[in-house]
């Protein structure tokens, strides 16, 4: 045997990866790339009529079905507004979290599921610490899961209200994301029609007032800004912006944002320097440092705040028109400074209200298709 | 003793260099005699196998198994373990010490052979090298040998001290047995759960990088080479890199004793198998880069990788249907070894028949001394595999023999399927009972 020879690359047949099973439930939203581009509309376009709808009428839609919400992490934001949601469509709500319930003795999470179907549970709403948790959940009960966001993974629905919440600031003619708060009020009232066609008619409106399609967002940079290894939902915004045309940049020291990161999909890149990316952006998305899953790595934070901290003068100088967005809970002086948060830029806020329509239209497509009785 | 005459067959026994038709026949558990067809002459009124169409090889030799006992029943027994191999086609397994107890013991060892075991293969001990695997105090190489240890390992706990590998390659060589190094710099690997690279961070989970196996397989290679007189024999566990791999062959170049094994998941598979988080796909090391995998292939296909081991790892149900990252790692990999290595290797990519087989079978027997198996030359012990290498057959995991159904090939299109396993002369697997 001649081991000096140069190894031959040959191009060799090899297994294929099989087709992923994933999602057992047609009313699961597992990952943002579930979602085909009509049901991304449809999502969008229910959330307006939802959020329109006389909230007496509304509660009819899920009267007395059982949602459960199994949360394994602390939540604030996530956890209230997927409750709203599914109250203010009148579905009755239970919520089991690790601490005060058998997962504290040991109970699996597939026991625990299991369990909460015998109990009724239509749907499952599973906010967890283990990336691919809600796949794992699916595939024991499949029942529709809503994935709250699963360890690093991925966090859909906050992904959606986002996308929401850019697309209220979005003005298709410039191609700009504005953060003037007239223009805002005006397409709440009436939805910005992107797809080209007559304007929305009344509360109810077309079938699709927001109607997404792969231009829609095209000229419009998202800058995701910090802790992005660590982030859920970093990776659901870098996979769902590209597909409506964004161009997402990533940036963050090399600690908190490998450089694999950018293989993640089409349409990201990554920009080390925050005021280059800045000035590229018409909108910004903060992230917390996530403490609780740096697991030994060590960020020096004054350094951090040096060259990655948004504060006024900094938003001022490079992106003076761009909106800023932060999935929360923020940590006032170390991504962003308290005058950026509550400062005119800022849609924070909005992105919580937005929470509520677009979990509101989740739930509400989860369960419609429970009550089909979902895939065979 | 039984004898039996297996008559008809194609004799491929590499080791001896023979490929022809050949009748043999097998008594008091040895080979007795081999001749052409219809030539026996020792042979009279012995039982007969009639292996028309069928491929008649040594039977298999599986250096890299979990059999479970002592300690973790629930997942395998030496019965039920070896009855899977047996399925599988091998007559010898090498179990690893990572039991519960761990086997660093003259005891545990002779515990593991005792006949109430149940074995219908032969098993052979690997001893830990140090006490309790902990990687601080080395065992009694001398004595674990004499009980029955053929090779000395700490698998799944690497060696991370360089002084206490040293002294290991010595000591080990002092008594002429291989140590086994399960190369992962676990200092890199904390909390992590598959390869490092975009599927890892798209998926959201911790990677262990391809230096973290590379490392200690270099510095590994270095102690080797500064005992070089000792003539220490180092091998590398279910190599998964390339990087690792390369080392290995730079060292071969450079005369060194080192040798490699690699797994049929770690040729066939990558980190994209992973899929959606498949704990059936989980195993440390894990499932790499298809640039990983190729060289794999190379290797094997160029000779540099000694032998193609399993690293068969059962695990219960339960245990695998938890998160990813809590899911314990390995998959079974006994019965489906060959099946895979026939269709892939062989078929495939067409390396000859024998040279499979002997990396299955010569060559580990070769790696841990095991005198008189991997061959069919007469005189050796009576292990013999009969398979018909045509056939093709789609695995079905619940109905193997292992305890355990934790495998990422279930439902996967096989090609050679076993008709008999043989055992010193008896038969531990018949197809068609």
């Amino acid at each position: 045997m001649n081991l000096s020879a140069t190894p031959v690359r040959r191009q060799l047949h090899t297994p294929p990866v099989p087709p992923s099973p994933y999602p057992y439930h047609p009313g699961s939203l597992l990952s943002i790339m579930d979602l085909s581009m009509e049901g991304l509309s449809r999502i969008l376009s229910r959330a307006t009529a939802l959020e329109n709808q006389n909230p007496l009428e509304r509660m009819r839609i899920l009267a007395k079905r059982r949602v459960a919400l199994l949360f394994y992490e602390s939540s604030t934001r996530t956890r209230t507004s997927f409750e709203l949601a599914a109250k203010g469509l009148g579905a009755d709500t239970t919520l089991v979290s690790s601490l005060s319930s058998s997962i504290e003795k040991g109970e699996s999470l597939k026991d625990t599921g299991l369990t909460l179907r015998a109990l009724g549970a239509e749907a499952i709403i599973l906010r967890h610490n283990s990336s691919g948790s809600a796949w794992l959940l699916e595939s024991e009960t499949r029942l529709p899961v809503l994935n709250a966001g699963d360890g690093m993974h991925e966090h859909p629905t906050q992904a959606l209200l986002d996308l929401r919440t850019i697309l209220a600031h979005f003005d298709p003619s410039t191609k700009t994301c504005c953060p003037d708060l007239n223009h805002l009020l005006e397409s709440k009232r009436e939805p910005v029609n992107l797809s080209g066609q007559s304007a929305a008619q009344g509360v109810e409106g077309p079938a699709f007032p927001f109607a997404v399609n792969a231009e829609t967002l095209a000229g419009v940079t998202v800058t995701i800004v910090g802790d992005i290894l660590h982030s859920r939902v970093a990776r659901s915004n870098m996979l769902l912006l590209p597909r409506l045309g964004a161009r997402v940049i990533l940036c963050g020291p090399p600690a908190l944002l490998p450089e694999l990161a950018a293989a993640a999909g089409p349409g990201i890149s990554i920009e080390r320097d925050f005021e280059t990316a800045l000035a590229q952006s018409q909108a910004v998305m903060m992230l917390r440092i996530q403490a609780e899953r740096l697991a030994g790595l060590q960020v020096d934070l004054e350094e951090y705040k040096t060259r990655y901290q948004l504060n006024e003068q900094r938003l001022a100088t490079h992106a003076p028109m761009a909106i800023v967005l932060h999935p929360g809970p923020i940590i006032r002086g170390l991504e962003l400074t308290a005058g950026v948060a509550d400062g005119p830029q800022s849609v924070i806020l909005e992105q919580v209200k937005n929470g509520v329509a677009i979990r509101m239209a989740v739930v509400e497509r989860a369960m419609q298709a429970a009550e089909q009785g979902g895939r065979a | 003793m039984t004898a039996l005459i297996i008559r008809g067959g194609q004799l491929v026994d590499p080791a001896a260099g023979v490929d022809a038709p050949k009748d043999i026949f097998l008594k008091d558990g040895k080979v007795a005699e081999i001749a052409a067809p219809g030539k026996l002459k020792l042979a009279n009124g012995a039982e007969v196998l009639d292996a028309k169409g069928l491929v008649v090889a040594p039977g298999l030799v599986d250096m890299h198994v979990h059999l479970r006992e002592p300690g973790q029943g629930y997942k395998e027994t030496i019965a039920t373990g070896t009855a899977a191999a047996a399925a599988g086609g091998f007559t010898s397994v090498a179990a690893m010490p990572n039991t519960v107890p761990v086997n660093d013991s003259v005891e545990t060892t002779r515990w593991m052979l005792a006949p109430e075991r149940g074995a219908v293969v032969r098993v052979f001990p690997i001893a830990a090298a140090t006490r309790g695997s902990k990687g601080e105090t080395i065992n009694d190489f001398a004595a674990l040998k004499s009980a029955g240890a053929v090779a000395i390992s700490d698998d799944g706990r690497p060696i991370l001290k360089d002084g206490v590998m040293r002294e290991t390659l010595a000591a080990a060589a002092r008594v002429g047995l291989c140590v086994i190094q399960h190369a992962e710099d676990t200092r890199l690997t904390q909390g992590a759960s598959m390869n490092l690279g975009p599927m890892s961070f798209k998926l959201g989970l911790r990677g262990m990088s391809a230096e973290s196996e590379s490392s200690i397989v270099e510095r590994d290679i270095r102690l080797v080479t500064e005992l070089r007189e000792s003539r220490a024999h180092l091998h590398i566990a279910h190599t998964s890199t390339a990087a690792a791999l390369a080392a290995v062959r730079q060292a071969r170049r450079s005369g060194m004793r080192v040798t490699c094994e690699v797994a049929p998941h770690h040729f066939l598979l990558t980190e994209e198998h992973v899929g959606l988080y498949n704990t059936n796909a989980k195993m440390c090391p894990p499932l790499r880069s298809a640039a990983d995998r190729d060289a794999l292939i190379e290797g094997i296909l160029d000779g540099v990788v000694d032998a193609i081991a399993t690293d068969h790892a059962p695990h219960a149900v339960h245990e695998k249907e938890v998160e990813f990252e809590n899911a314990p790692n390995g998959i079974v990999g006994l019965e489906t070894a060959l099946g895979l290595s026939l269709r892939w290797l062989h078929k495939e990519w067409r390396m000859p028949l024998g040279r499979v087989l002997s990396l299955l079978s010569a060559q580990p027997a070769a790696l841990l001394g095991l005198k008189g198996r991997g061959t069919l030359a007469v005189g050796s012990f009576a292990d013999v595999v009969v398979f018909d290498p045509k056939a093709e057959w789609t695995y079905r995991a619940a109905e193997g023999k292992s305890k355990s159904r934790n495998t990422p090939f279930d439902g996967w299109t096989m090609q050679g399927k076993v008709r008999w396993t043989i055992s010193e002369g008896r038969v531990a697997y018949d197809s068609l009972p």
